[in-house]
């Protein structure tokens, strides 16, 4: 009998792939929306943070499910990469893959390598230090903590530079995952697909550029 | 003609064998035709050779009208060259200017390898078709009208579009992950998409991307390479609709 839609499949690989994508897609969009609040009103975004940081489905169930996701979409990214390489031993002499597909396309071990950088670094920045706060020391902490600390991290300029460097790579690595996603999880109809794909776009440049915004906006209002 | 013909300058693999080390080898050829196909060209080269008493280029080739699939070479870095919707047999050499240097490869993947020259072992596709690449019929020779079975134009359409895939390998050789998802999703669309292949749907989804995995071909990563440089045009589509038929043959799987 012939394996079916596991993971030690090529497609069942493809549908993790696409489908940890998308879910990471909707907690990219939650993530931006909260962080927006913060350039419109303080005590909004103090609120939500709050909320976000000590509700227990959140925090127990959400967190966990969303730290598993990025884990299997990185993991099952690095798999297939060195699938991939195994599969052209000899490469060619001479090769012009930009005669046939996108940059975005053909680097998204790059552009999704330096996120999962940038993941380390902001886990480092906003997550540890909360986790430690929380459950390490065992503290409340106040529950306007949260803008000044954002406005905080947003003083180093080097810091700014690395996160806006990082969207960038982000809308690259996002221009090409989001339409692959749902032509890997088999969208036939061309209407939809065509109208996805067009939205993705959208998507992959307006949300990196509303974080680089934030990050601006609160690096330059101290 | 004679005379005003392009001088060119051929990079060619050779390898004598499937063991032995292969590399890049340079040769001239001149007074070429813009009028040639690209293995009119070859074919001229190798006349050359073998009167100098050297080893010809092998390279596949048979019906040379496109419709084969034999010929497969890799020229200036893309799969039947640098024209799109042709084999490399409908390549003309007006597509190339006078004094150029052209590269020319065999298809590379691990799936496909070198028996001499360029041309490669293929066998992978046949053994992916032998896997559920047909329909079982009767042919015992009371075979049903074929306008007996009702199908919409748009399914008949799409159904010919892939079974126009001539299986030559151009999108394993493009895609830069050595894929031949575009390949066996069209091989399944096109029976996909008809009643008479629906019957044995499951087993055969299952059975070829099985066989396809085993040969060490690898993932999609949705570049589009393979569609852009396939010479029938075959749709990313099929990718998609294999990946549905997978999922639903995954779902519903017996064992």
């Amino acid at each position: 009998m012939a394996n079916t839609g596991s993971s030690s499949t090529s497609i069942g690989r493809k549908l993790i792939m696409a489908a940890s994508g998308l879910f990471l897609v909707i907690f990219l969009l939650q993530h931006f929306l909260i962080n927006f609040t913060s350039v419109i009103d303080e005590k909004t975004f103090n609120e939500i943070s709050h909320f976000m940081g000590t509700n227990v489905l959140i925090q127990f169930v959400m967190q966990p499910i969303l730290i598993a996701g990025v884990i299997i979409h990185f993991v099952m990214g690095f798999i297939l990469e060195m699938k991939n390489t195994k599969a052209r031993n000899v490469k060619y002499a001479m090769n012009k893959p930009s005669a046939n597909s996108s940059w975005m396309s053909r680097n998204m071990i790059y552009t999704g390598a330096v996120i999962l950088g940038f993941l380390g670094l902001h886990f480092y920045d906003f997550w540890v230090p909360e986790i430690d706060l929380k459950y390490v020391q065992g503290l409340e902490g106040s529950p306007t903590r949260y803008f000044h600390e954002l406005q905080h991290r947003f003083e180093d300029p080097v810091r700014v530079a690395i996160y806006c460097v990082s969207f960038v790579l982000l809308a690259l690595h996002l221009m090409h995952g989001f339409g692959a996603a749902f032509q890997s999880v088999g969208v036939t109809n061309k209407r939809y697909l065509t109208g996805l794909q067009k939205f993705g776009k959208i998507f992959a440049i307006v949300v990196p550029l509303g974080f680089i915004f934030i990050a601006l906006f609160h690096h330059l209002n101290q | 003609m004679a005379g005003k013909g392009m001088n060119l300058t051929l990079k060619i693999w050779r390898q004598s064998d499937a063991n032995s080390p292969g590399k890049m080898v340079d040769y001239k050829v001149t007074d070429i035709s813009e009028h040639m196909s690209f293995l009119e060209m070859m074919d001229v080269l190798n006349e050359q050779l073998v009167s100098k008493g050297e080893d010809p280029v092998a390279f596949d080739h048979d019906c040379r009208e496109g419709i084969c699939g034999m010929c497969s070479m890799y020229i200036n870095g893309e799969a039947h060259g640098p024209d799109r919707g042709v084999t490399t047999c409908q390549l003309h050499m007006r597509m190339f200017n006078d004094g150029d240097t052209i590269y020319i490869e065999p298809w590379r993947a691990a799936a496909f390898p070198v028996i001499k020259d360029l041309v490669v072992d293929r066998t992978a596709f046949d053994r992916i078709m032998n896997a559920g690449g047909f329909v079982s019929v009767n042919t015992s020779g009371n075979t049903q009208d074929a306008n007996a079975l009702p199908i919409p134009k748009a399914d008949a359409d799409e159904a010919f579009d892939a079974a126009t895939c001539i299986g030559c390998g151009a999108c394993v050789a493009t895609c830069k992950n050595a894929s031949a998802m575009l390949f066996v999703s069209a091989k399944v669309s096109q029976l996909a998409l008809l009643p008479q292949g629906k019957v044995e749907a499951k087993e055969r989804v299952l059975n070829m991307v099985d066989q396809m995995d085993k040969e060490g071909f690898g993932n999609c990563t949705v570049t589009g390479a393979c569609e852009v440089e396939c010479p029938k045009g075959i749709s990313l589509t099929n990718i998609a609709r294999m990946n549905q038929e997978f999922l639903k043959a995954s779902i519903t799987a017996d064992k």
